[in-house]
């Protein structure tokens, strides 16, 4: 039974309750509406490994708004650590924005061609996301096998950023099928402890007669990988060795070779054609410039460590990266190896261009040209890895965001950082030197050598693209076999060149005299762009 | 019930599986051989070029020496893999401590997958961080160019290939000789025979209708290495180590010369009938009925 006071007093305290209450849920609407979703957003730099968060449709803030859940994608790629380290960490991190699951499918090269290939021509789709080197292109684009990108990609910031010569490299006619996730270009990185020691150069210019200098030349690279072979010159108790390089035969040897020919076989003045004569498909690669780095590369071998005779990619990371080698005309792997935090030989690297030579085959005259002031033929080996969707994928949308995000700026930045995963770089800010300092902390002077490096190699009138025409993997086996021949002395240069020259004529006959010119005139044209 | 229709009832899914898993791959294979097929050529399919591509064979100089380069494997891998199988063999039929703990042991490698065996092998031969030149180092003797030198990274391809199947030799020697009979030994001692003519006329011969089937087994198996040299060299140096099968995958699965590849591939599988139906009857004149 209530009282009429206390009943009053009760209704006139809710009556004050409730207008305390209106008051208070309003305060908390303009609150939440406000503030909320900065208290809701999550903080990706401090739950992912990476410097900044970015934005654009594949940021991690747009992946994470996408429900993929239910969507299983199968995605190919390089085995770790190259590509495939951080295909499957991405993969890993999409999954958990999006709750798609993505079977990662990684094999070393030797069976990548394989794996990519066999189920397009069978028509099977076995992949929605595959990752493969630009070489391959004429295989996988131009048989029609990749989803063109979409617009969504093509407007997006991430994508503008990517330097053009990359852009290229992702397109075959006027269609535009890959998604860029590297850009490769071989330098030379090399031990700036070493060649900067005053008591090191003393000592080199009595024995050989000029100044010690990061060599600029492959007769320089030679005298200095001897000068630095088989003895302790770092103080650290075990012995140093001249230098790494990619020797096994079905690995990475093609492209080692060629880093080597370029600047005596790619005259200035004589366009038309480095690997071929663009006008008759002739064959170059068994005239003298070629055979003069053959001859070289027999030449340098003993200035190896052990070993070195068999070395893959991974292999000379982790040798010149690990501090075993002065000298290292490569990707960005091994130098990028070395830099890294824990690095024992962190900031005593440094890098230029890959060498040059002082002359140049001119096969128009048929005669060597001297070049006093060296002659430079960047080769931008490999181009890097290319990303795209197959047209049979039933998940093209997810596909391409998982692409997009693989590659966004936030992800590949930190990747850039990491030597082993073979990121390098392809956007505009890579080419900062202040990205290095700030992000990876390089000293100043290695961060300008690095960059200044790119960008002399990526601009120079005189480089070199690589061979990205149909049956690419057909060339490429049957080069490094003759120059793996020649090397373990079953072969002189001359004669495995001259027999890889007559493998190439007969496979550009089989695979289509008019389609490989065309092709290969493509890429003559590259290079006077 | 002889001319039952039923009969046939009974045989027709194994005549259907073996149409589908043996008859149709091996027909499909023959017709491919006959064609230029070749993925990366423009516009090449299922043509009819009769025999050019077993006249290339012929003519391949490559797959000449890989098939040499087999040979020498198989002939050392199996004859080592035979011996030392055969010793151990004899070993653990006599009563010793720990003889199961060893029997068992000795099986592991067999167990292991060949790549990853290949693997673990190409990280203890690295010249420059494997174990093996790291401890001859620190005795002050030289590295061995494991992998790298033509000659020595052949035979490092045989030793793998020796430490994964003498386990397999093992075995079976093993349960051969155990199921041998005790009488002829018996008189042997009687007659005040050697240790040496007891296992040179009583078990090896004995032994030898198992000798014979095992050889034979492993032979076979041997002539398709291919997964550790894929991991351990490439083939290389140069093709000093490159094997048929490797050859065979090179042109196949790598370049995608299917023409071409299935030629390679029957003109190897013909050279190896030929070659195990003469080493069969070598190994098998010496057997009598009697033995058998």
């Amino acid at each position: 039974m209530k009282k009429r006071q206390g009943g009053f007093a009760t209704r006139s305290r809710l009556r004050v309750s409730t207008s305390t209450l209106l008051q208070a849920a309003l305060c908390l609407l303009v609150t939440v509406v406000a503030v909320g979703p900065a208290f809701g957003q999550t903080n990706y730099v401090e739950k992912y490994p990476i410097f900044g968060t970015h934005e654009g449709p594949y940021s991690f803030a747009e992946i994470d708004k996408k429900d993929y859940s239910g969507v299983t994608l199968n995605a190919i790629t390089l085995a770790p650590p190259v590509m495939g380290g951080p295909t499957i960490l991405h993969a890993k991190q999409f999954e958990e924005l999006t709750g798609a699951k993505i079977n990662v499918v990684a094999v070393p090269l030797s069976q990548l061609y394989a794996k990519v290939m066999t189920p397009f021509l069978t028509n099977i789709g076995a992949y929605d996301a595959i990752i493969f080197p630009p070489n391959w292109s004429g295989d996988i684009m131009g048989g029609g096998y990749l989803e063109p990108l979409p617009e969504k990609m093509l407007k997006s910031a991430q994508w503008d950023e990517v330097i053009q010569v990359y852009r290229y490299l992702q397109t075959w006619g006027d269609k535009i099928y890959g998604v860029p996730i590297d850009g490769d270009k071989h330098f030379l990185a090399y031990r700036r402890d070493a060649i900067d020691d005053p008591k090191y150069q003393a000592k080199f210019k009595e024995k050989y007669g000029y100044d010690l200098r990061a060599p600029q030349t492959w007769d320089e690279y030679r005298d200095v990988a001897e000068f630095f072979n088989d003895w302790d010159w770092d103080g650290d108790g075990v012995k140093e060795y001249g230098a790494s390089e990619m020797t096994q035969r079905d690995a990475q040897l093609f492209w080692q070779f060629i880093v080597r020919a370029a600047p005596y076989a790619q005259h200035p003045d004589v366009k038309g054609g480095f690997f071929f004569d663009v006008e008759t498909m002739t064959p170059l690669i068994n005239t003298p410039g070629f055979v003069q780095a053959l001859e070289d590369m027999i030449a340098i071998q003993e200035f190896y460590p052990p070993g070195g005779k068999n070395f893959s990619l991974s292999d000379v990371i982790f040798s010149f990266g690990g501090g075993q080698t002065a000298l290292h005309a490569n990707w960005d792997d091994g130098f990028i190896q070395a830099m890294e935090k824990d690095s024992p030989i962190r900031n005593k690297v440094n890098a230029t261009m890959a060498p040059g030579a002082k002359k140049a085959w001119n096969r128009k005259t048929k005669k060597w040209d001297d070049f006093p002031d060296i002659n430079r033929a960047p080769f931008l080996a490999w181009g890097g890895w290319i990303t795209g969707v197959p047209k049979s994928s039933e998940n093209k949308e997810a596909a391409f965001d998982f692409l997009g995000f693989l590659s966004n700026n936030a992800n590949q930045q930190k990747d850039l950082t990491v030597g082993r995963y073979g990121v390098n770089p392809y956007r505009t800010n890579d080419f900062n030197p202040s990205f290095w300092t700030e992000k990876a902390g390089f000293d100043p002077e290695v961060a300008k050598g690095y960059t200044d490096a790119l960008r002399n190699t990526l601009n120079h009138p005189n480089r070199v693209f690589d061979l990205r025409i149909p049956g690419n993997q057909l060339y490429v086996n049957a080069l490094a076999t003759a120059v793996s021949e020649s090397l373990a002395g079953n072969l002189e240069p001359q004669e495995a060149l001259d027999k890889a020259a007559k493998e190439w004529d007969k496979i550009t006959h089989r695979v289509g005299f008019d389609q490989q010119k065309s092709a290969y005139q493509e890429i003559v044209n590259l290079e006077g762009k | 019930m002889t001319d039952s229709p039923i009969k046939y009832a009974f045989v027709l899914p194994g005549v259907l599986t073996m149409i589908v898993i043996v008859i149709f791959p091996v027909g499909y294979a023959i017709r491919l051989s006959l064609s230029s097929w070749e993925i990366s050529a423009f516009g090449s399919g299922m043509d009819f070029a009769g025999l050019t591509q077993y006249v290339a064979v012929l003519q391949d100089t490559r797959f000449w020496h890989s098939l040499f380069i087999t040979f020498v494997i198989v002939f050392f891998a199996v004859s080592l893999e035979y011996i030392i199988g055969l010793g151990l063999a004899l070993i653990l039929t006599v009563e010793l401590r720990g003889r199961r703990f060893f029997r068992v042991i000795f099986l592991v490698p067999m167990m292991v997958t060949a790549v990853i065996m290949a693997l673990v092998w190409r990280t203890v031969l690295h010249e420059s961080i494997g174990p093996i030149n790291d401890i001859l180092i620190r005795l002050s003797l030289p590295g061995i160019p494991w992998l790298s030198h033509n000659t020595v990274a052949l035979i490092s391809i045989i030793l793998v290939d020796f430490w994964q199947w003498t386990p397999f030799m093992f075995i079976i020697l093993l349960a051969g000789l155990l199921s041998l009979p005790q009488d002829p030994y018996e008189a042997a001692v009687i007659d005040g025979a050697s240790s040496w003519q007891i296992f040179r006329y009583i078990t090896f011969e004995l032994l030898y209708p198992v000798s014979v089937a095992v050889l034979l087994i492993r032979t076979i198996e041997a002539f398709k290495i291919m997964g550790t040299i894929f991991v351990l060299t490439s083939g290389g140096p140069g093709t000093s180590t490159e094997s048929s099968s490797y050859y065979i995958w090179i042109r196949g699965l790598k370049e995608f010369q299917l023409g071409y590849s299935a030629a390679l591939a029957f003109t190897y599988l013909i050279i190896l009938t030929i070659g195990l139906i003469i080493f069969s009857k070598l190994l098998r004149k010496r057997i009598s009925p009697r033995k058998l």
